[in-house]
């Protein structure tokens, strides 16, 4: 994975809460084998009628995606944030997500960033009143930074270093190889191994 | 009474015996309290040494006994007893791992089978090729690591839920994950089990572990006799209604009380299952002999004295006495009523007797123009074009008979497209044994093969836009059962009625 340290850009607001991730990437884009090319299939149900928010012109090329709490809630597919990802988010605000999607947004480098209802609220307005408007995600400083206002944001201290150093969780877990081994030895001789 | 109270009432004791003392206690995460009771004893200072265990939550022990290693500032790594692989969200994964040139590291702790986008009628052959390739796909990641495959036509082919506990795969005090977020429903038998993505697929599959974050302990406490034609949907569904979707995140639950204690597994899994829809990262019951009687003589469940063995360790995994939980949630389910949903997610709910709500959020909002409703509507007024009867969530072989005791007789309603869509091959064999299938048959409903269908709708089986179903899966988000359909949760009993009405309406009525 790509090291991943700030990220400066525009925003696109989403002024949605419990946004599923059927909406961001329906079923029927999950049948590739491969971990890229969805970016076209981005909330395709929302965006088919025509003028949704991510697609007006002021919002092209946004780098983060403001948006209502509980974002990323049901089905597991990774192919959400790889989603999000290919279609040009680099980071996304959101007062709270789902578990599963949070852990699967730090595997694919995207910087998921909670910051409190208020302040969401603010960058919301703020992108839709001025598109223009520039926001930093500073991974390092813990802030989302923009003209007048520095929110500080709270993250799993581990997921940090792992986005910052760019980190192969395999490699990580492999270094702990006789750990697992020891494990291992100690299971119980009743648990079922598949036959 | 518990070791800490007891710690408390030696140390009051000595005082009263003139003695000073003072009580030091360190907590440890190994679950054991340790420290040191120190004080004066006639100008002679003493010390003893205490060390007893901590009371634990079941999730607590699950945890505890899966920790490979433990260090500061990190997640503890975890340790996976069961793997299920799909067809889905695993090819991306075996393909990381071709690339980085690792293999499996227990393909003999990983299942595999297909059932997303599985046809269910008309042969084993995938209706596109996408379909195909991904089925493909598995078949050959499998095949060159050498992780069993029940693949469409096997006879234990089906929903991954569905086969891993009816194997007797699935098994008290185990960790269990699958990339696909039902895997919750697996916590039914007192196991800890969550879905991950793909990424951690791969991560399993390469390590056979996970590192993952200490999480937060809930207890759902659910008591009292359940009413007639009220089921382990309505509760969870009551339960959703309740919390939200989002109050569980970061939690583990742990459903508890009477009426859980009362429920057969398979009603336990309906409620695991739906852990997920309010944000819990698992959810659990403490097994019990019902559990063990359900496990007992299955092909993987332990034999002989190595069943004793395991029947000795699963009767400790039991939440001890004054073990503390985060927050605890109480439900009396004898005034629970058969629930549906009107909404675009699964906290949308109300009981079948009620009307739609008056919207209070924009999320509300956006829900009722979507479901094409208007509040004060009666739910049981709702008229329905499709019933679907299947998924992870309520396609068991309780699931059909308590269908099939509302259909038996009656006649599908004429405007109304019905199927039934069995959990796994084996449930659908054991369903026509019973001569179930000639009941829904002879209802006019669609017989059809395992597979998830029309809950994800991967498959062919989906909803036309503007369609409106009566669905006992657990997921009513806009497009989930096809681009522009309409999904009512509910209850197998309930679906089987609204296909009989031709609308939403109150089982109890037809009982």
């Amino acid at each position: 994975m790509e090291p991943v340290s700030r990220v400066s850009g525009r925003m696109a607001p989403l002024d949605r809460a419990d946004v599923d991730t059927d909406q961001i990437i329906p079923k029927q884009f999950l049948k590739r084998i491969e971990r890229t090319g969805y970016g076209p299939f981005l909330f395709f149900d929302w965006r088919a009628p025509g003028d949704f928010v991510l697609d007006r012109p002021e919002h092209a090329g946004a780098a983060v995606l403001v948006t209502g709490a509980n974002f990323g809630c049901g089905s597991s597919r990774e192919h959400a944030p790889w989603a999000l990802r290919d279609f040009g988010f680099k980071a996304i605000i959101s007062p709270s997500f789902a578990d599963i999607f949070l852990a699967n947004c730090y595997k694919t480098g995207l910087l998921a960033v909670t910051l409190p209802e208020r302040q969401v609220r603010h960058l919301i307005d703020l992108a839709s009143e001025d598109p223009s408007a520039q926001v930093t995600v500073d991974l390092e400083k813990q802030e989302v930074r923009g003209e007048g206002f520095a929110y500080r944001f709270e993250i799993d201290a581990f997921a940090r270093e792992c986005l910052l150093g760019g980190l192969d969780e395999i490699g990580l877990v492999e270094r702990h190889k006789s750990a697992i081994a020891a494990y291992e030895a100690g299971r119980a001789t009743w648990l079922p191994a598949v036959k | 009474m518990s070791e800490a109270n007891k710690a408390q009432e030696s140390k009051e004791e000595y005082e009263r015996a003139g003695r000073t003392s003072h009580v030091e206690l360190e907590y440890y995460r190994s679950g054991r309290a340790v420290g040191c009771v120190s004080g004066t004893n006639f100008g002679r200072r003493v010390c003893v040494e205490l060390s007893f265990p901590m009371p634990k939550t079941l999730a607590q022990k699950l945890w505890d006994s899966h920790v490979v290693r433990v260090a500061p500032g990190e997640p503890d790594l975890l340790y996976v007893d069961l793997h299920l692989v799909h067809e889905v969200t695993s090819p991306q994964a075996f393909e990381g791992l071709r690339l980085s040139g690792r293999r499996v590291r227990r393909p003999d702790l990983s299942l595999a089978t297909m059932d997303h986008n599985v046809p269910t009628q008309g042969g084993v052959r995938a209706a596109d090729d996408l379909s195909r390739r991904q089925m493909e796909t598995l078949a050959e990641n499998c095949r060159r690591e050498g992780i069993p495959l029940y693949q469409i036509g096997s006879r234990r082919q089906g929903i991954v839920h569905v086969i891993g506990p009816e194997l007797g795969l699935t098994q008290p005090g185990m960790l269990i994950v699958c990339g696909d977020s039902h895997t919750s429903t697996h916590g039914a038998f007192g196991a800890l089990a969550f879905g991950i993505g793909t990424s951690e697929v791969e991560l399993v599959l390469a390590t056979q572990c996970l590192p993952q974050k200490r999480l937060g302990d809930l207890a759902v406490t659910i008591s009292g006799e359940l009413p007639l034609g009220v089921t382990a949907k309505d509760i969870v569904l009551g339960l959703i209604g309740r919390t939200g979707t989002s109050l569980g995140q970061g939690h583990l639950v742990e459903y508890r009380g009477s009426t859980i204690k009362g429920l057969s597994m398979e009603g336990r899994m309906t409620i695991c299952n739906m852990s997920i829809e309010w944000g819990a990262k698992a959810g659990m019951v403490a097994p019990d002999e019902t559990t063990f009687k359900y496990l007992e003589g299955r092909p993987s469940a332990p034999k002989g004295e190595a069943w004793e063995s395991a029947l000795e360790y699963w009767r400790s995994l039991a939440t001890d006495p004054e073990a503390p939980f985060d927050a605890e949630i109480s439900i009396d389910a004898s005034q629970l009523e058969p629930h549906v949903t009107w909404g675009t997610n699964p906290g949308q709910v109300a009981p079948v007797t009620g009307r739609v709500p008056q919207p209070r959020s924009d999320t509300d909002e956006r829900a009722l123009k979507y479901m094409d409703l208007l509040a004060g509507t009666a739910l049981a007024d709702i008229a329905i074009d499709r019933v679907f009867i299947g998924s992870c969530t309520n396609a068991r072989l309780e699931d059909l008979r308590a269908a099939a005791q509302v259909i038996k007789g009656r006649h599908v309603h004429p405007k109304v497209r019905a199927m039934v869509v069995p959990g796994s091959t084996s449930v659908k064999r054991a369903a026509e044994d019973e001569g179930l299938d000639l009941v829904f048959k002879a209802a006019g409903f669609e017989w059809r093969n395992a597979g998830c269908s029309m809950c994800l709708g991967m498959n062919p089986d989906i909803l036309a836009p503007g369609e409106r179903c009566a669905s006992t899966s657990n997921r009513n988000f806009e497009g989930r059962q096809g681009s522009g359909g309409r999904t009512h949760l509910m209850s197998p009993p309930m679906a089987a009625a609204a296909a009989v009405t031709g609308h939403v309406v109150d089982v109890r009525e037809l009982l």
